[in-house]
């Protein structure tokens, strides 16, 4: 049996709303099955499921406000619901029993109920931190306490049994822009608190990359016109496949890289804050094939629901500011991420060539990265293979 | 095709609307930028060309992208074609 958890999907959230079960007691689940939507700071995110096996249990009404790393429902592994292993001799096996559930999974005291699994790193992180472990909640495999779990609980000391789980009501004030301004915040703050960041910027010559996509443009219908986005977004990818020091995330005082890319892509919203959600695989995917996730990203960035592996996949950040007009920006890292890169505008400047002073469509580049995680010299290299991505467009 | 100016307008701002709902479009001038003044980013820009080429089947070359900046320049754009 394992309890499935209100996840953790990002650095600044603390609970969520549970606004409806999109499964019900008795149903199958596999990897990765949309299973509830939760409002969060970022608006209705659709939760996936990581467990497989048969709902068991629902242990969160819906309208509920749960912290993160509380139980939401109790799920059946498939050992347990195998078919030629019956519960009764006598009896069909039953694939659940949602009634029967026993009188010791009481929600508000899940610590009582199991023991409780705490990863080695993770106690000695909360002898450091003086945080208790008895009353938490572990995030990682079969509810074990990992190492952010306890930083978590440090940052934000849970509250008194009796506030865990509270029903919202519509006098709250924690919606729209206000809320996802608060949520920006306190991942910001802890960043810059956190991270040592260090800034380095180039300017790359942008002629081939303008013209190959213009002339690429020009044979296409409307509906399937490319934008910069999705050459910045392959460009990034690539060049992470030769600098992976800069892809993955800080954990437990070291780096773990990531073998995946999947770039959070900043996304500003209509009446302020943004939100970065990811665009998986980005390095294996076309042109096209990145302009249809943008496409179905975008509108459900802004409109929701985005997914739950969205809001926690990405392995570094983009953002591209270039249509407000600005020349360059210098990210804040979202953390556990190491590394943000900002594209300003592109725009015709003079420029350099073979000795020549010519005019060119110049863009500039630049890299914050975590100062714990890599160095300059690894942030150049990656600035310069960024720069020969753009100078082989027909090769992205 | 000869579109009614009035028509193409209507068609315009509806696309505005959908794209940013929250905007009062009674407040936009004619001759504002209207990227700039609806904050429609490039993505949203593009979603916007493309509804109207559905809906009244106007094609819309990419090197004509940056004349189409006012309600003006569009509708007349459009109405030219």
């Amino acid at each position: 049996m394992a309890e499935f958890l209100m996840p953790s999907l990002g650095a600044d959230m603390e609970e969520g709303t549970l606004v409806a079960w999109r499964i019900q007691p008795g149903d199958k689940v596999r990897r990765g099955q949309i299973v509830a939507e939760v409002d969060t700071a970022k608006g209705v995110i659709e939760i996936e499921c990581f467990l497989e096996g048969v709902v068991e249990q629902l242990l969160a009404a819906e309208g509920v406000t749960v912290p993160v790393g509380m139980p939401l429902a109790r799920i059946a592994t498939p050992e347990e619901v195998e078919p030629g292993t019956p519960r009764s001799p006598s009896a069909q096996p039953k694939p659940v029993q949602p009634k029967a559930a026993p009188p010791e999974a009481i929600p508000s005291s899940p610590a009582q109920a199991t023991r409780q699994k705490v990863a080695p790193r993770a106690r000695k992180r909360a002898e450091e931190l003086q945080v208790e472990l008895t009353r938490m909640q572990g995030t990682g495999a079969d509810g074990e306490i990992t190492v952010a779990d306890v930083e978590r609980a440090a940052e934000f000391p849970a509250p008194p049994p009796t506030q865990q789980a509270t029903v919202s009501t519509a006098a709250d004030d924690n919606h729209g822009p206000t809320r996802l301004r608060r949520a920006i915040a306190a991942a910001m703050a802890r960043s810059k608190r956190e991270i040592p960041h260090y800034y380095l910027q180039t300017t790359i010559d942008m002629a081939r990359a303008t013209a190959w996509l213009t002339a690429e443009n020009q044979s296409r219908p409307l509906a399937r016109r490319l934008l910069p986005a999705v050459v910045y977004l392959k460009g990034l990818a690539r060049a992470l496949r030769d600098v992976p020091q800069l892809n993955g995330f800080w954990i437990d005082n070291q780096f773990v890289p990531s073998s995946a890319v999947h770039i959070g892509f900043a996304i500003s919203m209509r009446g302020g804050g943004l939100v970065a959600p990811a665009v998986h695989d980005a390095d294996s995917k076309s042109l096209d094939a990145l302009m249809a996730d943008l496409q179905d990203l975008i509108p459900r960035a802004r409109r929701g629901p985005l997914r739950s592996s969205e809001m926690t996949d990405s392995t570094i950040t983009l953002t591209s500011l270039g249509d407000l007009g600005v020349d360059a920006v210098w990210g804040v890292i979202y953390p556990p991420q190491v590394a943000i890169v900002g594209l300003g505008r592109t725009q015709l400047r003079p420029w350099v060539a073979d000795g020549e002073l010519v005019v060119r469509p110049v863009l500039t580049a630049t890299l914050a990265a975590d100062h714990r995680a890599s160095d300059g010299m690894v942030g150049a290299k990656f600035l310069e293979v960024l720069q020969r991505q753009f100078q082989q467009p027909e090769e992205l | 095709m000869s579109l009614d100016v009035a028509a193409i307008r209507s068609e315009i701002l509806k696309g505005l609307q959908r794209i940013a709902p929250e905007a009062d479009l009674g407040a936009l001038n004619e001759d504002e930028d209207f990227r700039r003044a609806l904050e429609i980013d490039s993505f949203d820009f593009l979603r916007l060309l493309t509804a109207l080429h559905e809906q009244l089947g106007v094609e819309f070359p990419e090197a004509d992208y940056g004349r189409l900046t006012t309600l003006d320049a569009l509708a007349n754009y459009i109405a030219g074609k």
